[in-house]
């Protein structure tokens, strides 16, 4: 029998998410030793950071859904959620499917070995059995343009061939969700073309995207819906072009108080 | 096997295979540095102890070499346990997955190496009167995954609170450098005089160092040592892991 929750892909259930701000200066063990009570209490208040407040969403199997907001909204820790890398401090995140991050230039790749073995090392970290990377890696390579460089150290790579080998392992990974963090900014015009054409093959393949990016032009070419991040608040959700308004009056807040307030 | 386990297990082997890859392509001399360390350890302290402090121990730089390349592997591999997650920010911020798959393998890559060592080692020992016997085959799994598992415990909860105490990497390197000369490298273990020996007890190489040793030199199995380093081991093993389970989840927001 069919539920309600069938064809969601990705759902975020009034997500709260707070950060202590001991990160931000890792203590001595000195200092959290002879200042313990203080110190706990310190950690457990004094620096909290509310990341996001509330933010409820669904993102229907198949959809391509935007996540736009300025530096600092909360599309990091969205996407860290996501990704199922952080926790939420209160409500729910739910992902359907196996899910593919893109990494950021250079995480997951090691500098010092080649092409070849970093794609079978971030395809492995991606979740890719052996046997499957060894029957997808000349289609990896295929797409990547890459096949001259493939087995030259990373370190001689462009930051663009970076890019275009990451790409093209985690679109090789067979995810049902795809999540895509402004990758498409590096890289020439036709891979970015490569990339685009890649994606609008995923849509039609039925795949969930999400695209989190400040572009707003980018995200108009690409996604169904958008969800507007502003100070830890999903502010509005629907169509591109009716929320765009909302979009750059986020940009027009100034500056977001929530990044020098400490509460 | 489960598709996680599975997939953890791949995951496993491909990080080991990643770091030793890495250590090969970054140094020339690569496997070198390996034995080096130990070997020049052993020279030094052959010289400082029996030469200058007159010592008299039979063929003792054999008796140092063998404490000193499982001690050399547990001393580096617990020193870079502070950063192992560290230096994986990147990845951890990223993706899901079993995170202390980042120490087990980095000590595997260490186990990996001083096995090599060990084979370079047989000849020597030969060299110096001793023999392999049949309680090889048992005895040096036995002891590996012993001192693996002694390790990877401790390596679990520095890794993992040097993640939000960052002062841990100091204090680590000063521990390890105390424990060489509270371990029964340098000196027989039977010296350690009867009044401290409880103490001394305490720690896990107390047992499994000259467990090496009477295994390599003398070809025996020492099967109290066997037991009191796994007794050790299975101690920290659950202390690490429970640190670890406590603090995993937070790894990616303190990173």
């Amino acid at each position: 029998m069919p539920s309600p929750s069938d064809g969601i892909a990705v759902e975020f259930r009034d997500v709260v998410k707070v950060y202590h701000r001991l990160h931000r200066n890792p203590v001595g063990i000195k200092h959290a030793l002879l200042h313990l009570p203080s110190f706990l209490r310190e950690v457990r208040s004094a620096n909290e950071f509310r990341a996001l407040d509330g933010v409820s969403f669904q993102v229907k199997k198949g959809e391509t859904f935007g996540i736009c907001g300025r530096n600092g909204a909360g599309k990091s820790t969205m996407l860290g959620l996501m990704a199922g890398v952080i926790r939420p401090t209160r409500g729910e995140v739910i992902v359907r499917g196996r899910i593919a991050p893109l990494l950021e230039l250079g995480a997951g790749f090691h500098p010092e070995l080649t092409g070849r073995e970093n794609v079978f090392l971030n395809a492995t970290i991606l979740g890719m059995a052996r046997s499957e990377i060894v029957r997808r890696f000349d289609a990896i390579v295929e797409f990547s343009g890459l096949r001259d460089f493939i087995d030259e150290p990373m370190r001689t790579y462009s930051s663009g061939m970076y890019m275009r080998l990451g790409f093209s392992v985690a679109v090789h990974t067979d995810p049902e969700v795809l999540l895509v963090d402004e990758v498409l900014a590096v890289g020439d015009a036709e891979f970015q073309q490569k990339c685009l054409a890649k994606m609008e093959e995923f849509r039609a393949g039925g795949i969930t995207i999400v695209f989190v990016s400040h572009d707003y032009a980018q995200v108009k070419k690409l996604c169904h819906r958008v969800a507007v991040l502003s100070r830890g608040k999903a502010s509005a959700v629907g169509p591109p072009g009716e929320v765009e308004a909302e979009f750059l009056g986020s940009l027009k807040s100034g500056v977001d108080s929530r990044d020098v307030q400490v509460r | 096997m489960t598709p996680a386990l599975r997939r953890s297990y791949e995951l496993l082997l491909a990080l080991v295979a990643k770091e030793f890859k890495v250590r090969y392509k970054s140094t020339t001399l690569g496997f070198f540095w390996s034995l080096a360390n130990p070997i020049f350890f052993a020279l030094v302290f052959y010289v400082a102890f029996r030469h200058i402090l007159k010592v008299s121990m039979e063929n003792y730089f054999a008796f140092l070499l063998a404490g000193l390349f499982p001690w050399q592997w547990f001393a580096n591999t617990v020193n870079i346990s502070p950063a192992v997650f560290l230096n994986n920010a990147a990845l951890i911020k990223k993706v899901a997955f079993p995170r202390l798959l980042l120490p087990a393998a980095m000590i595997g890559n260490h186990l990996v190496h001083f096995v090599l060592a060990l084979l370079v080692a047989i000849p020597v020992v030969i060299a110096f009167g001793s023999r392999p016997t049949l309680w090889w085959i048992p005895g040096i799994p036995a002891l590996l995954v012993v001192q693996f598992g002694v390790i990877l415990g401790l390596s679990l909860m520095l890794s993992s609170l040097n993640v939000f105490f960052r002062d841990l990497e100091h204090l680590t390197m000063i521990f390890t450098n105390l424990l060489l000369y509270l371990s029964p490298v340098i000196y027989r273990e039977d010296l350690v005089p009867e009044a401290y020996r409880p103490f001394f007890r305490l720690n896990p190489l107390y047992s499994i160092i000259p467990a090496w040793r009477h295994l390599i030199l003398e070809g025996r199995l020492d099967g109290a040592g066997l037991l009191f380093g796994a007794a050790g081991a299975a101690f920290l093993l659950a202390v690490g892991y429970l640190v670890y389970r406590n603090l995993e989840w937070r790894f990616a927001e303190s990173i």
